[in-house]
């Protein structure tokens, strides 16, 4: 019985709807199997609402067995808890939200509930999506379900775990830096980040908001995509969201990719990168050449400035939108204070973890005045360039390839002691969210410790139908080997 | 390289709006000299005609009718705060009387 937890959410659904099986008997698995396994992917179960919604949806299913069903009917989704769910807690992995239950939904809920998708619950993270192996989490680490020797990889850490370890069908994660992209990729499954302004930013507990999209992970190509497609809508809501773009993304779930031109940097298979990795890439080279593709190698000379414009920028955008935590509108407030200033300071003091402050504080010292031209408007020049950079590549590849990581998944307790060291792994993911272009992370292969290694699809913007093409292809061929 | 003196860190505690200990002060004025070393590779790139880029896809002014929508009731909102009062927020006082 517990095989159905190896299906395919496309295939459960079915099954669902074909009555073969009851979605009660679904939720029972999944909780069983999150119980079992106690790898802390989550922070907060749904149990009871997601009994109530199943109850629901079968006996619609059995009222009325050809009526419609909603592209996500009885498919368990796990929820990244930056992310806000009507009376259900959302803590964004902070001791100061530990208590917060939002009043409404944000966009991204109410669209996978108008498809009939449950929420079974809110998945552990990095507190404040802020770091890249789910470890500053306030509720502590998650577990890499394929060796609990290993991180998840972060900020959705997990979303990650939770769908690798098949406590549900498909997730939702938030990626500022990668992190949807780098924990798909050292779990073993899927994630896409979408081009910035594609999904509503409404309800997301904002990190960097120039820099933050919601996006999918499941355990294959079809199923993210699938979700993709629920979850991006425009939304007036969020004031940089793009009206009048396709986000019919599930007709490109076709294997045709003959002639696709595909670019691979040559910086991002120097020898820096772990060995393993570069082997797993090269051979996924060859499986695109293989497959009809036209692979080149190119050139992003910049690469060695984009983890600085980054971190200047997130740090930059995070102190100004952490400012909203200070013990007056939600979460926490300290006990013992002696007038505004002081209740302010004292509740951020024990609410926000080491991570959270570091960040803060660099960020409120780029934005200094004095420093502000300095160090954050040089950041953005040199976003500007960046963003060039990639704009003239697209002009020649329709795909850009690239690692996830340039190291393999490192061990729980190795990454915290040295942030630029970790900060540094984030390479091949930030340029994504520093030029807004959509971007893919599939599994290509395994390392010497048995762990998967990540691979990278990137495309211009609006052009996901480029990466799912690709992606799909791949992981089609992938099936034969 | 820019050094963190106790005036400086002084000034960021107060736009961050944070309270460090003496032990969190000496590891803070550590990690944002090596972060803002680490940052300073930027100047390598000369960016004097480039202009800074904070949002990165094409978007314009969208208008629409002045339509009234409904909004969250006051308790609402407030049933989150961990003080309120009288439909309000509760803040520590601010204001003295005379």
């Amino acid at each position: 019985m517990s095989d159905i937890l190896d299906l395919s959410a496309y295939e459960i659904r079915k099954k669902i709807i074909d009555r073969e099986i009851l979605i009660k008997d679904v939720l029972d698995l999944l909780f069983e199997r999150i119980k079992e396994n106690d790898n802390n992917s989550f922070i907060t179960l749904c149990e009871d609402e997601a009994y109530k919604k199943a109850e629901e949806l079968q006996k619609r299913l059995e009222d009325d067995p050809d009526g419609k069903k909603g592209k996500l009917f009885g498919i368990a989704v796990a929820i990244k808890d930056n992310i806000c769910t009507k009376g259900i807690k959302t803590t964004a992995a902070s001791k100061i939200l530990y208590n917060f239950v939002p009043e409404y939904n944000a966009t991204v809920i109410d669209l996978i509930e108008k498809e009939d998708g449950i929420i079974i619950g809110k998945t552990n993270m990095d507190e404040f999506a802020m770091g890249s192996t789910s470890e500053t989490s306030y509720y502590g680490a998650v577990k890499n379900p394929l060796n609990n020797e290993y991180v998840s990889g972060g900020s959705s850490g997990g979303s990650a775990s939770a769908v690798a370890g098949h406590e549900c069908f498909m997730a939702l994660g938030s990626d500022t830096g990668g992190s949807i992209r780098q924990p798909a990729g050292f779990c073993g499954v899927v994630g896409i980040k979408p081009t910035y302004s594609s999904v509503s930013r409404y309800g997301l507990i904002a990190y960097g908001s120039s820099l933050d999209q919601i996006g999918p992970i499941a355990g294959n190509v079809t199923d993210a995509v699938n979700l993709l497609e629920v979850i991006s809508a425009y939304d007036p809501k969020d004031s940089t969201s793009k009206n009048g773009v396709d986000r019919e993304y599930s007709k490109y779930l076709t294997d045709d990719i003959k002639d696709l031109k595909i670019g691979v940097p040559k910086e991002y298979l120097s020898d820096s990168v772990d060995a393993d990795v570069r082997e797993n890439i090269k051979n996924a080279i060859e499986v695109f050449k293989k497959l009809g593709c036209e692979v080149k190698e190119c050139g992003l000379a910049l690469t060695d400035y984009v983890v600085p414009a980054y971190y200047t920028i997130a740090s930059a955008e995070a102190s100004s939108n952490l400012e909203r935590f200070d013990g007056v509108k939600y979460g926490l407030r300290a006990d013992d204070y002696e007038g505004l200033h002081d209740m302010y300071k004292k509740t951020r003091k024990e609410g926000f973890g080491t991570e959270v402050k570091r960040r803060i504080m660099l960020g409120s010292f780029v934005l200094s005045s004095g420093y502000y031209d300095a160090y954050y408007l040089k950041a953005l020049r040199v976003r500007n360039l960046i963003k060039q950079e990639f704009d003239k590549l697209f002009k020649e590849f329709d795909v850009i390839l690239s690692p996830v990581s340039p190291e393999t998944t490192p061990k729980i307790g190795e990454s915290l002691s040295d942030p630029i060291k970790m900060y540094l792994s984030d390479v091949y993911t930030v340029s994504a969210n520093l030029t807004g272009m959509p971007g893919i992370s599939i599994p290509c292969g395994i390392d010497r410790n048995n762990m998967p290694v990540g691979m990278q699809l990137f495309a211009d913007h609006f052009r996901e139908d480029n990466i799912i093409k690709a992606a799909y292809a791949f992981e089609k061929a992938g099936k034969g080997m | 390289m820019k050094k963190i003196d106790d005036e400086t860190l002084d000034y960021v505690e107060i736009l961050a709006k944070l309270d460090l200990s003496e032990d969190e002060r000496i590891k803070a004025k550590d990690d944002m000299e090596k972060m803002l070393a680490f940052i300073e590779k930027m100047n390598e790139l000369d960016t004097k005609d480039v202009v800074p880029l904070s949002h990165v896809t094409d978007i314009n002014n969208v208008f629409r009718e002045d339509e009234e929508v409904s909004s969250f009731e006051a308790e609402t909102i407030l049933s989150n705060a961990p003080k309120n009062e009288n439909n309000m927020y509760e803040v520590p006082c601010t204001i003295l009387s005379e």
